[in-house]
């Protein structure tokens, strides 16, 4: 029988742990649910699901912006899901998010062409690039990003490719497009299927080339023994929009917070934040604002 | 062999520098993991149980059922249940995709057939002379049920703590469903994989010291509960 006992006083006592947290954290929601009427009158406080690309997440930048969107609009919390972009524009025709920042132009005018999202506007850019090993086995250093990519496949350079469908993918497999290669021919060219901070890690243990946006290399760059070789050309800009979900179109789409999203992107102060972040850090602003 | 000693000291640097975020991240991952392994617990020892004693058409197409729930890929898991939390699923209307209960269920998922599976063979390894005798001395069904499950304690705990052991190492379907969201669904294993794909290597090295740290004060506890009094 005390055997028993111990059991099931234990299991009680795991029991009211688990109820003790349960109720903390409602309560949590609860003073955070009464704090905020009294000072916008609104009752609920509303989640917004924003579906971005891994490079907004892991530079760090929306851990500045989201705070401080969420001081702005006290009855909005916030959901950020960091994904590539084939992903988070997906999610947005499926109305699974409210709003999306993103960064691949051709994708986004055909989910706008649609009707899936509206309000698209431009918000910042910064630039891809590539880098390899500083040693540079294919000479492509200071080449225009054509006649690099045309002769890293030519020599059969290792060359490492995101291969999930994100912004820099697409970007990459539209360079390819542009000089009518098929780079999945060349034995050196792999897909890593994974985000942008993995595939620079991968490349640098491989020694290969990657097309990558500056601001997750300059994030990764002491980790990574990369060095950049070409950069500069007007093809490599990358340009990040910001678009809310058609609520027409998707009746449980949070538009009134994501519409608030859209103008908090474009507002000056926000763009201000843009332009500094990363200047500390880095030496260089890791965004250039670049509203319409 | 530079960057573990760094990790290390990193973690207890974390810990002591008392980092509001980590705390958070570290309760939220023990809140979830527990509250999964008691909803497993307490679902899946009485199904076990049943299913261990009793002789029923179906019972063997079940029992293979909960065997390869064994094997369930958390992946897979966590695929099934933002499909089913999606604002167009059938549970839609709830939203609770992208918050800590999605990933109690997800986990629940994966730990709940390792419950029933291992409480379930360890009642039909029970002798059947002994369960005879228990009937002959008028024991209630109750009484039964609760004198076997004392008899059985080594193995249900172990399937509590193999089951525990499945729901703090998962991180597949916690990024899917919960998506690792900060200060709501960031929980220590999907910290550690966007800390490594920043390339914060010490910052996720200290994330895991801290996971492992929790992973063994609570299987140390189980294991404690489960040894006790062996030598009487």
């Amino acid at each position: 029988m005390k055997l028993n006992k111990i059991f099931t006083v234990s299991l009680l006592a795991v029991f009211l742990f688990m109820m003790s947290a349960c109720s903390n954290s409602t309560n949590g929601t609860n003073e955070k649910n009464q704090a905020k009427p009294d000072e916008t009158n609104t009752a609920e406080v509303k989640d917004l699901i924003l579906t971005t690309t891994t490079s907004t997440q892991d530079s760090g930048l929306l851990d500045v912006l989201i705070p401080m969107f969420e001081e702005e609009q006290k009855n909005t919390n916030v959901k950020t899901i960091a994904v590539g972009t084939g992903q988070a524009l997906e999610m947005g025709v499926k109305g699974e998010a409210d709003v999306l920042l993103v960064h691949a132009p051709d994708a986004e005018e055909e989910i706008v062409n649609s009707g899936d999202a509206i309000n698209r506007k431009r918000v910042m850019y910064n630039d891809y690039i590539i880098v390899g090993p500083s040693a540079d086995p294919a000479g492509i250093k200071g080449m225009e990003v054509k006649a690099a990519f045309k002769q890293l496949f030519d020599k059969d350079a290792v060359f490492i490719s995101r291969g999930d469908d994100s912004g820099t993918h697409k970007k990459e497999l539209g360079i390819w497009k542009s000089i009518e290669i098929t780079p999945a021919d060349n034995k050196g060219y792999a897909e890593t299927g994974q985000g942008m901070g993995n595939t620079l890690q991968i490349a640098a243990e491989k020694q290969g080339y990657v097309l990558t946006d500056r601001a997750t290399y300059l994030a990764q760059k002491d980790n990574v023994d990369l060095d950049i070789l070409v950069e500069g050309d007007d093809d490599l800009l990358n340009i990040y929009h910001v678009m809310q979900v058609n609520h027409e179109k998707h009746d449980k789409v949070n538009s009134e917070g994501a519409e608030a999203f859209v103008q908090f992107m474009i507002a000056d102060k926000t763009q201000k934040v843009i332009e500094e972040f990363g200047k500390e850090d880095f030496g260089e602003s890791l965004f250039v604002p670049y509203t319409e | 062999m530079d960057l573990l000693i760094e990790g290390m000291r990193e973690a207890i640097e974390m810990l002591i520098s008392g980092d509001p975020e980590i705390f958070e991240i570290t309760w939220l991952t023990l809140k979830v993991s527990l509250s999964a392994i008691l909803i497993s617990t307490l679902i899946g020892i009485p199904i076990g149980v049943i299913l261990g004693l009793t002789a029923f058409r179906g019972r063997r197409l079940l029992l293979v059922l909960v065997n390869i729930g064994m094997g369930l890929p958390p992946v897979v898991a966590g695929l099934w249940i933002t499909m089913l939390l999606w604002r167009s699923g059938p549970l839609g209307s709830l939203s609770l995709l992208y918050s800590p209960f999605a990933i109690v269920m997800a986990q629940v998922l994966v730990s709940l057939p390792i419950v029933i599976g291992l409480t379930c063979s360890a009642f039909q390894q029970i002798d059947k002379n002994m369960l005879i005798q228990i009937k002959s001395l008028g024991a209630t069904r109750f009484q039964t049920v609760s004198l076997l499950l004392r008899e059985t304690r080594i193995a249900i705990m172990a399937a509590i703590m193999a089951g525990f052991g499945r729901v703090i190492a998962e991180v597949g379907a916690a990024m899917m469903v919960g998506g690792n969201i900060r200060g709501e669904t960031r929980i220590l294993t999907t910290s550690i994989v966007m800390e490594v794909s920043k390339g914060n290597f010490d910052v996720a090295l200290a994330l895991s010291f801290i996971l492992m740290s929790l992973a063994f004060i609570i299987t140390f506890f189980l294991t404690i509960l489960q040894q006790r009094n062996k030598k009487q």
